[in-house]
């Protein structure tokens, strides 16, 4: 076994999670499905840095998870307001911006 | 605890990973993408997040076999800890039963979704598979060194090295709260909210408001106190006002037919169903004949 293999389960959990982001309805479950992604991402990150042998892919991956989490915070208030307005989180319902 | 003992064992010389690392690895790799593909599956919106919560872990877990502890750590603390619980509590919020349509809006989306996230999957593995042929994997850092993986390597180096990037996230994280409370704000005593409860009451007494009483509560008049319980109004017809409208069991569709009846909109009882669809005008045409 070889650290690539690592790279293959990110690149499945990648491919996993934009099927969700292309598949499920909920606006929530879109965003989980994008956290996924993300998570794929940090661990590919991680994993080129041990082959590296240096420490430069961590830190990359700290900042993905520091971003990820600002996006979660303004993603989430944005579900919250348009569920305050449309009673709805389906993304099939917010097919218009206004109104 | 296990994986970060095996994340301290020696690594050996060859390009394949310990048999500890090995052992670890195929057991959290099929956990991770169990939990990927229950989050997909799974109907409720709930039991998704709970799905991927596995999988956040086992990523962190795999973390520390790659002498990453400290990103091991923070992926369980701010991941499963913070961010999931953030999205339960969103989903709490929102309404546990918002969960998905099974209605495809666009014919074949599913398929043709599939069909690309298989191809996705296929390209880019056979890409890194084919890239790292020749590679020979650098020796593991030694998390407990002081320029190894562990939290004190990776300090160093972020705060030297990455210094301007790491003082940029702060704008980013100050713009996010603001922006999460510009965008969950909601002023209740602007104009046109909610009026104070004395203004409420003397305009009820002048009748200037709609109403000169509250809304019915739920059931009371009936044989429940249950939110789902619709109040009946004194001629036994359902009050409308008392419906949730977000409460599927005595959804306000559900019971419009009922109400309509009592309210002698719905279908009148026809007159001639007996005699046939073509009485009428029968009957007009014998009264003729028999002039």
């Amino acid at each position: 076994m070889t650290p690539s293999y690592y790279l293959l389960l990110s690149a499945l959990l990648f491919s996993i999670g934009a099927v969700g982001v292309l598949v499920r309805r909920n606006a929530i479950v879109v965003f989980m499905c994008v956290e996924l992604m993300l998570n794929a991402v940090n661990l590919s990150l991680v994993t080129f840095a041990r082959i590296n042998g240096g420490l430069d892919g961590q830190v990359m991956a700290f900042f993905v998870m520091v971003v990820a989490a600002a996006e979660v915070v303004v993603g989430l208030a944005i579900i919250m307001s348009i569920f305050r307005t449309r009673r709805s989180a389906s993304v099939d319902d917010t097919n218009l911006l206004k109104y | 605890m296990i994986t970060a003992l095996l994340a301290q064992a020696p690594p050996p010389a060859s390009t394949s990973v310990s048999v500890g690392e090995a052992i670890a690895f195929w057991i959290l790799g099929p956990l991770a993408l169990l939990g990927a593909l229950g989050m997909i599956f799974s109907r409720n919106a709930v039991h998704s997040a709970l799905w991927l919560v596995l999988t956040m872990l086992s990523l962190g877990a795999l973390y520390m076999t790659q002498s990453a502890p400290f990103l091991g750590f923070t992926q369980i603390i701010v991941y499963t800890g913070a961010i999931m619980m953030l999205f339960l509590f969103v989903l709490m919020l929102v309404g546990r039963e918002s969960s998905d349509s099974v209605v495809e809006v666009l014919r074949g989306q599913r398929l043709a979704a599939t069909v690309l996230g298989i191809g996705l999957a296929a390209l880019i593995s056979a890409g890194v598979f084919r890239s790292l042929v020749n590679v020979t994997p650098a020796p593991t850092l030694d998390p407990y060194a002081a320029n190894g993986g562990g939290a004190g390597g990776l300090g160093r180096i972020i705060f030297t090295q990455y210094l301007f990037p790491f003082e940029l996230t702060s704008a980013l994280l100050i713009t996010a709260a603001l922006g999460a409370m510009v965008l969950a704000f909601t002023d209740r005593h602007k104009k046109g909210g909610k009026l104070p409860q004395r203004e409420l009451v003397k305009l009820r007494f002048r009748g200037e408001h709609d109403r000169p009483s509250p809304l019915p509560g739920p059931g009371v008049f009936a044989t429940a106190n249950s939110v789902a319980v619709p109040a009946l109004l004194p001629d036994g017809s359902i009050a409308p006002e008392s419906l949730s409208a977000i409460i599927e069991s005595t959804s306000a569709l559900q019971l419009m037919r009922e109400r309509k009846l009592i309210a002698d909109e719905g279908p009148k009882p026809d007159a001639h169903a007996l005699v046939g669809g073509d009485s009428v005008a029968a009957g007009t045409d014998e009264e003729g004949e028999g002039k």
